[in-house]
């Protein structure tokens, strides 16, 4: 059975666990509730694994002829601009003269809706660039290295499959799947960690008040993230980011009674709001530089990469898009929240804020890679805006790390500074190796935060390292576990994050056309800082004396078999993406950047350079890391160096107060950005619309009044109700009555309401 | 069956709630349940009509009026009875039609003081009558008489049935909202004299008849045009509300009884923005182009300012009140982009804001029911003390921040997507910078919900109600008031086509119509 399409059914699934949580979790207790959704995943990662090996198949198999023609319509898009493409465009016409008859005319008028779209978006920007000469050597230069990657990889178009969504004006707007390697990934790693998750949160929240809640939200939000990973468009994209924000929001908060984690909780969401707003004009201003006719990825990407493409608008649309995955994946200056969000349950932040959501802001960049190479040059450029803040978001991230006390704190400056990585990967044009590196960093990240907590619950619940220590002889595995992540972290070879961080370095400094030289020496500065800042966790944490109270214990089997897994994972996976030629080890290709192969978008991506293996870099990075652990074990464990400087010397201490108040950008933000909107801001709004609006309404009905009285007494009384008197024609009564109407309020607005009327119909008789 | 509903449906909805009032007034004042029962039931029969509408309704052509009755009406200055539906007004006759029963079901048990179910209950079906009306006459004449009936219950409604200040507010609201309807009248007066004769039975006449009106008024001077369209924008203005005549609406809202919340939230307000996009831009298009950079202004001033107002409100229901402001404030946008994007979801956010905001109204009745105030500073561990009542809180805050998968992000988001590609010859750089301080609303929109709901339902409870025995979570009756309305809002969230299904071809032909693209 093919599930490539059928896709749709993992989020379902995990959307009927959270209804059934939800709605019927707290009767049937908290075995159940955990059982249903660790039943709900592992389905969920069954189907997934079954779905990555059909991808794997379809690569293998690369459908041809008819089969390949129908995906290409399926995937619906504007005319593919690699020649590999172009060929099968041709194989798609000759087949579509036969196919427009015998298709019903609904999706025969759609598709030339979208063609007509495009042949105008193509019409308006053509002027444009002919103009701007420096897009065609762009084209030109990576139609020249074409041939051999063209040779390589066939083009295997993802696997699309929609319904209509809704429709406004003539465009039927699509919910849809799409299916590919990067995808297929995604699901199968948010799947893995979920479920681990899910596991060790049986024994991590047992006995919470909100369990159910717990187990609730983690179904939501498990599937609201796969929902976003198999997104055929941005729209749809767009409702599983803001869904995975609400259950990082309700996670957050999930200990409400507390004002620090409400707080923290109200944080992440405002601040990934302020985010979105980007994201939304982003993804406005793709929809319509595509033509305005969908939302579709594919057809997006294939818009940018057309010769016709407005580059302008293509950077403006990144740049806003950007503005998304600034904050949704921590990235220099809206990283803020992240930390905070370690107020959450510890696997909590496992799931969500270290290996998946996280990573919704470089899933984003990957899947709509061609709008950000196109937009941003990357391809010709050294040096431009993502590029530069994932480089100086990892740099930043990681300093910070150092002046945590706070086990989770670190880890959490650790992930800020990693995602920078990625996002600096991309930025520089090295996709796989930023993709491989979200991969990878999943594990070893979940493993390192379950390690935490499973610290944490052998400590009373405690994160402050100065309150561990020689935690490795009470807790083997913890320890072990904790020890291989940190390691594979740090990028030492053989472990997982040293072939991904090694493959960003050298994409870094083989760059495109030129070597993005900066973000190397960013990447190497990072590379020294998270050896030494997981050093100097790991020694706090684990050697030494226990400082703490009462007598540590190891977790039980619930948790360090969850740990062992991810340890497992973070020992062996960096093999998946084994490079070409390792020093003088040449493999055959087979078993040689196999996640390159199946992962990396062979339709409707840019045509980019793949760094290679390149030996001096990795020893230098590896020299570097082992450096910064040895410096960490120095200074931290045999309290070498020198210690106390920030008592020496003032700039030491400014320096360290500086970090210490992270920047000052939570006060810029908290203190002076929220409380003055929230704070004067808000009340001179109110002031004046109680004031000055309301005062002028008001001030209407009074003067109206005393016109009013003005009216009745010196006109009325005196000089019509004169006359009427001195004639007596009118009786006493009807006299009492009018003075009865007319001290009412009414007759004092009516005035008003009357001279409107007068105004309006005096302009209409004589102006106009 | 078709027949019947063809000649009669709509005249029955609107007649029916009318005709179940005047026999309530036969029923003596002390038979509360008698009047109880016999409310629900006649606003169940208008449901039931409704249903029988949305059934026959055919949405192929939703673009065409259907069920149209033409009868004489005011022969002389040929006014006459015509009611009809198309695709623009069903939603919003689905949503009237849904939240009143919805309403007196609230009520059951929650009479305000002074209680006097009967005047209640009687005034809600009055209410009905004047809104149902408003959305399915197509004569000018009638569709003022309607928008003008609605006026008189919900002034007694909040003066009566109110809080504190009740006259004030109530007093406010009418005038306002008097002082608007006299200008459109004047406005609907100069259309009637200025715009072309066309044929009847008495020979070549002025009509009021909304469907002869875009082509008779197309010989309207630019000047005259722009003038009586000011008109329009003053009457329907000023009911939307828009900033800055807004000010009768936070007064009218924090004093009326919970049910007049929200049925002026649901309802009431989307009278106005209902006659732009009925009235005000198919029958001067030329003018609409004209005010529309204006419009957009006033709309995005409005969800900035609302928003802020917002922030600095120490009351719950006062609060939502100036929600209403920030997100009629979207609809306002759509509507002035002139595209078929945007009178889309100006659409969908009338309806989307009617449910929601009319749940969070009912809400804020039901807390203050229990607490005795909405004074947020008092207020807390909602969460703890009334569960169920806290979710249903928080789910409505995030549909009403815009949240995408509920109803509400389908009135924001095309909103915002629209205004970068504006209709007509509209400022096309204006309208981007107005999509942008719309988005930078949405940042603001959820920062006073969930600064809201942080303070209102996150922590525990204040020592003053700690123990209170009064207060106790969600009962039987708000459940069946609630229910539907949290359904909808999901349902809609996750398959918007239910309504733009319907609205679409309506207004994409309106829009084609005023000769404007997409």
């Amino acid at each position: 059975m093919n599930l490539l399409d059928k896709v749709w059914i993992v989020p379902a699934i995990m959307a009927a666990s959270f209804l059934l949580i939800l709605f019927f979790g707290k009767r049937a207790g908290t075995k159940a509730t955990a059982g249903l959704g660790i039943a709900a995943v592992s389905v969920c990662l069954v189907f997934s694994v079954v779905v990555a090996g059909q991808w794997i198949n379809r690569v293998n198999h690369p459908p041809t002829g008819e089969k390949l023609a129908e995906d290409i319509r399926q995937a619906n898009g504007l005319t593919p601009q690699t020649p590999e493409a172009v060929e099968s465009e041709a194989n798609a016409a000759t087949h579509d003269a036969g196919q427009t008859v015998d298709q019903g005319s609904s999706s025969g008028s759609e598709h030339g809706a979208a063609a007509t779209g495009a042949a105008e978006g193509e019409s308006a920007a053509a002027p444009l660039a002919a103009t701007e000469q420096p897009a065609t050597p762009t084209a030109e230069g990576s139609t020249s290295a074409e041939g051999e990657h063209g040779a390589e990889h066939e083009s295997v178009p993802p696997v699309v499959r929609t319904v209509t969504w809704f429709e406004i004006g003539p465009i039927h707007f699509e919910l849809g799947t799409l299916v590919d390697g990067l995808s297929a990934m995604m699901l199968v790693t948010v799947c893995i960690i979920s479920l681990l998750v899910h596991i060790y949160s049986t024994e991590y929240l047992h006995g919470d008040v909100r369990f159910t809640h717990y187990y609730a939200f983690l179904s939501l939000f498990t599937a609201s993230m796969l929902f976003y990973v198999i997104s055929s468009n941005t729209l749809q994209m767009l409702v599983g980011w803001e869904l995975v924000g609400l259950c990082s929001f309700a996670l957050i908060g999930h200990w409400w009674e507390e004002k620090n984690n409400t707080d923290a909780a109200l944080k992440a969401f405002l601040t990934n709001r302020v985010g979105d707003m980007g994201l939304i004009i982003g993804v406005t201003i793709t929809f319509f530089a595509a033509g305005a006719t969908s939302f579709n990825v594919l057809h997006i990407n294939e818009y940018a990469l057309s010769g016709g493409a407005n580059t302008t608008l293509l950077l403006v649309g990144a740049l806003c898009l950007f503005g998304g995955v600034t904050s949704k994946s921590g990235q220099f200056p809206l990283h803020t929240w992240l930390p905070d969000a370690m107020a959450g349950p510890t696997p909590v932040s496992a799931l969500i804020h270290a290996a998946t959501m996280v990573v919704a802001g470089v899933y984003l960049i990957a899947r709509l890679y061609a709008v950000f190479f196109q937009g941003l040059g990357i391809g010709s450029s050294s040096l431009h805006y993502v590029a530069f803040i994932g480089g100086f978001t990892t740099v930043m991230g990681g300093v910070l790390a150092f002046v945590q006390t706070d086990l989770k704190k670190v880890l959490a400056y650790s992930t800020i500074s990693q995602l920078g990585y990625m996002v600096m990967a991309l930025g520089v044009g090295a996709w796989t190796a930023g993709v491989f590196h979200l991969f990878t960093h999943a594990f070893f990240k979940a493993c390192l935060f379950l390690g935490a907590g499973s610290v944490s619950h052998a400590c009373h619940h405690t994160f402050d390292m100065r309150e561990m220590g020689g935690l490795r002889k009470h807790m083997k595995s913890t320890h072990a576990t904790f020890a291989i992540a940190s390691l594979a972290l740090a990028g030492i070879v053989p472990l997982a994050g040293f072939w991904s961080k090694d493959e960003i370095l050298a994409g870094a400094q083989q760059g495109q056309r030129n070597a993005y030289t900066l973000m190397l020496v960013f990447g190497l500065i990072t590379a020294f800082m998270t050896a030494a800042y997981m050093g100097r966790a790991y020694w706090m944490t684990f050697w030494g004396e226990y400082r703490g109270h009462g007598t540590p214990h190891e977790s039980p089997k619930v948790i360090t078999v969850p740990l062992w897994v991810l340890a497992i994972c973070a020992i062996f996976l960096g093999f998946l993406n084994f490079p070409a030629r390792f020093f003088g080890l040449e493999l055959p290709s087979g078993v040689t950047t196999r996640f390159e192969h199946f992962v990396e978008p062979t339709f409707a991506f840019p045509q980019i350079e793949h760094p290679t293996f390149t030996p001096w870099l990795a020893v230098l990075s590896t020299v570097l890391a082992v450096a910064g652990i040895a410096t960490a074990y120095l200074y931290f464990e045999k309290n070498k160096g020198p210690h106390g400087l920030t008592h020496r010397s003032g700039a030491a201490r400014a320096g360290y107060t500086f970090l210490e108040n992270k920047y000052y950008l939570d006060t810029l933000y908290t203190d002076i950005i929220a409380a003055d909107t929230k704070g004067p801001l808000a009340r001179a709004a109110y002031w004046f619309n109680q004031n000055v609006l309301d005062g002028i309404v008001d001030g209407a009905a009074t003067v109206s009044k005393k016109v009013a009285r003005f009216v009745y007494r010196d006109v009325d009384q005196l000089v019509v109700d004169g006359v009427v008197n001195g004639s007596g024609l009118v009786s006493e009564e009807s006299g009492q009555f009018l003075r009865r109407m007319q001290t009412g309020k009414v007759q004092q607005y009516a005035a008003i309401l009357f001279a409107g009327v007068v105004v309006l119909a005096g302009v209409l008789v004589f102006v106009v | 069956m078709k027949d019947f509903l063809n000649s009669w449906g709509l005249s029955l909805a609107i007649f029916v709630p009318l005709v179940g009032a005047f026999v309530m007034l036969l029923v003596p004042k002390a038979q509360e349940q008698v009047h109880k029962v016999l409310a629900l039931a006649t606003s169940l029969v208008v449901a039931v009509i409704g249903v029988l509408l949305l059934a026959n309704f055919d949405y192929d052509q939703g673009r065409t009026l259907q069920f149209v009755v033409d009868k004489s009406w005011i022969p002389f200055i040929n006014s006459r009875y015509i009611v009809g539906i198309d695709g623009i007004s069903l939603p919003l006759i689905a949503l009237t039609m849904l939240v009143v029963p919805l309403c007196i079901i609230y009520s059951w048990n929650h009479f305000p003081e002074p209680r006097n179910p009967k005047a209640f209950l009687v005034l809600i079906l009055i209410l009905e009558t004047g809104m149902v009306g408003t959305f399915c006459a197509q004569d000018l004449i009638l569709f003022f008489v309607f928008f003008e009936v609605v006026l008189l219950p919900m002034y007694f409604m909040i003066g009566v049935w109110g809080g504190e200040k009740r006259r004030y507010a109530a007093m406010k609201f009418f005038l306002y909202t008097l002082f608007g309807s006299a200008l459109m009248i004047v406005s609907f007066m100069a259309l009637y004299f200025l715009s072309d004769k066309v044929p009847t039975a008495d020979g070549m006449m002025h009509t009021f008849d909304m469907r002869a009106l875009p082509v008779a008024a197309a010989g309207i001077s630019t000047t005259a045009g722009l003038w009586i369209f000011g008109g329009m924008f003053m009457g329907f203005g000023i009911k939307v509300p828009m900033f800055p005549f807004h000010t009768w609406l936070p007064d009218a809202h924090t004093q009326a009884p919970t049910v007049g919340s929200v049925i002026l939230a649901a309802v009431l307000l989307k009278l106005g923005t209902y006659g732009f996009v009925r009235i005000a831009l198919p029958i001067l298009p030329q003018a609409a182009e004209k005010w529309a950079p204006f419009i957009g202004l006033l709309a995005v001033i409005g969800i900035i300012y609302g928003a802020l107002c917002c922030l600095a409100q120490t009351d719950m229901k006062r609060l939502i009140a100036f929600s209403s402001v920030a997100h009629m404030g979207f609809v306002m946008l759509g509507i002035a982009t002139l595209t078929d994007f945007g009178i889309n979801a100006a659409i969908f956010g009338m309806v989307a804001h009617g449910l929601i905001t009319g749940m969070l109204f009912f809400v804020a009745g039901s807390v203050k029911e229990r607490f005795h105030t909405l004074d947020i500073a008092r207020l807390g561990g909602m969460l703890k003390q009334m569960p169920r009542m806290g979710w249903i809180l928080g789910f409505s805050a995030m549909a009403s921040l815009g949240l995408p998968g509920l109803a509400g992000f389908w009135g924001e988001f095309p909103a915002i997507l629209s205004s970068y590609n504006p209709g007509g010859n509209l400022n096309v750089g204006l309208f981007r910078v107005y999509m942008v301080v719309a988005a930078l609303g949405t940042v603001l929109a959820a920062g006073y919900l969930l600064w809201l709901y942080q303070r209102v339902a996150f922590g525990t409870p204040r020592e003053e109600f700690a123990d209170d025995p009064h207060i106790h979570d969600a009962s039987f009756t708000e459940y069946v008031a609630w229910v539907p309305m949290l359904i909808l809002i999901v349902v809609l969230g996750f398959f918007p086509n239910i309504l733009f299904h319907v609205t679409n071809p309506a207004v994409t032909d309106m829009v084609a119509a005023m000769g404007f693209r997409g």
